[in-house]
């Protein structure tokens, strides 16, 4: 009796650890080789043939076929530089420049992948339609109210993610964290 | 006391090894992965293009909104295949994935550097049953290898701003697959 209740004791342990460690995994990013640069992380090897097992259970999970190293990298935010996570309902400045590359975008999903609908239905910024300042730099301002330059709206949603991707570039699996990749600041402005 | 924590340890090992197994059986077992998606709206060996994302429906989700996209669903079994993409204004791409939704190469216009993207597709083997001469007269063909007999080509072409979206619609939906067979006889 005592070795069949510890055995079901160990078999219900090993279910809650195995399976509750792989829910954990599948729903926090936990891929290796991560890159992460301010707000911003990637994972340049889950578009290559080497992409460890958690990026093939994370892109299976989700059912979207990852950018091909060959052709572009994604950087996804889900919170500011501090660590706050992102709010629809804030304002939330992304300023500054880019790594070289031929072309980038930056784009505004919900927690789900989706795009978000708003009223003016604008889902991304190209590299080529933001509008910068002198100097080169620019400034995406994502709020749920309209704004004056280059608004990206959030309709409103409580939690969302930013992929900022860039398109023929050096930006890879050799990419060192640090000041060779300049990435744009993610700085929340207000909260109502 | 300690036969109790000695069950949890050992429970919690065991839990580790269940871990790793559910990981790694995951891929293999998923019904909404990219290519299970694509599998019931595209049919085998012809470029379909798919709709723009919108927040009511999108393909797969993660879909970049500034491109145009199409894809190939390939099976090489009955023999390699040929893909011709021309090449649209702003960037176009193209990417092979195994039917894991693994990529495995990419091109872009820039390093196809003509003004079309065309290249044979083909298994290891296939490549290695290839007639020698006729890999010298095709020394300027781009031959990608597939870890896989079945894949998907995803075709993508960039629309810088909207107004231009149309165009790169047109390039992506001009974009062929087929045998290699089937292309020869076509010439």
């Amino acid at each position: 009796m005592r070795l069949l209740f510890g055995t079901i004791f160990a078999l219900l342990v090993a279910a809650a650890v195995g399976l509750g460690a792989t829910y954990f995994a599948l729903t926090h990013d936990t891929a290796f080789g991560a890159l992460r640069i301010g707000a911003w992380t990637s994972w340049p090897k889950t578009g290559t043939q080497d992409a460890d097992p958690y990026a093939r259970a994370e892109i299976a999970r989700t059912g979207r076929l990852p950018i091909a190293l060959g052709d572009g990298v994604t950087f996804q935010a889900n919170t500011d530089d501090k660590g706050k996570r992102l709010d629809g309902r804030c304002d939330v400045e992304i300023v500054g420049i880019t790594p070289a590359a031929r072309f980038w975008t930056l784009t505004l999903y919900n927690r789900e992948g989706e795009l978000v609908p708003n009223s003016i239905n604008r889902y991304s910024f190209t590299s080529q339609e933001v509008v910068r300042r002198g100097d080169g730099s620019f400034e995406v301002v994502v709020s749920p109210r309209a704004n004056s330059g280059n608004w990206l709206p959030t309709g409103g949603v409580e939690r969302y993610t930013l992929a900022l991707r860039f398109y023929d570039t050096a930006v890879g699996v050799a990419t060192k964290e640090g000041r060779e990749v300049p990435m744009p600041t993610v700085r929340t402005r207000s909260c109502p | 006391m300690i036969r109790w924590l000695l069950l949890l340890l050992g429970g919690a090992l065991l839990g580790g090894i269940v871990h790793l197994a559910t990981i790694i059986v995951l891929p293999r077992t998923a019904t909404r992965d990219a290519y299970s998606r694509l599998t019931s709206i595209a049919p085998v060996n012809t470029v379909i293009s798919l709709p723009e994302p919108t927040p009511e429906k999108s393909v797969m989700p993660m879909m970049d909104p500034a491109f145009a996209s199409a894809i190939c669903r390939y099976d090489l079994s009955q023999g390699p295949m040929k893909l011709t993409v021309p090449i649209s204004l702003a960037y176009t791409s193209v990417s092979f994935y195994t039917d894991r939704d693994i990529a495995y190469y990419a091109i872009n216009d820039r390093s196809a550097g003509r003004r079309a993207i065309e290249l044979d597709l083909m298994t290891a083997e296939q490549h290695g049953e290839m007639p020698e001469d006729e890999e010298i007269t095709s020394a300027d063909r781009l031959i990608v290898e597939s870890p896989t007999t079945k894949g998907v080509i995803a075709i993508r072409a960039l629309a810088p701003d909207p107004g231009l979206m149309p165009m790169a619609k047109r390039a992506v939906d001009a974009a062929r697959c087929q045998h290699t067979d089937l292309a020869k006889g076509a010439n």
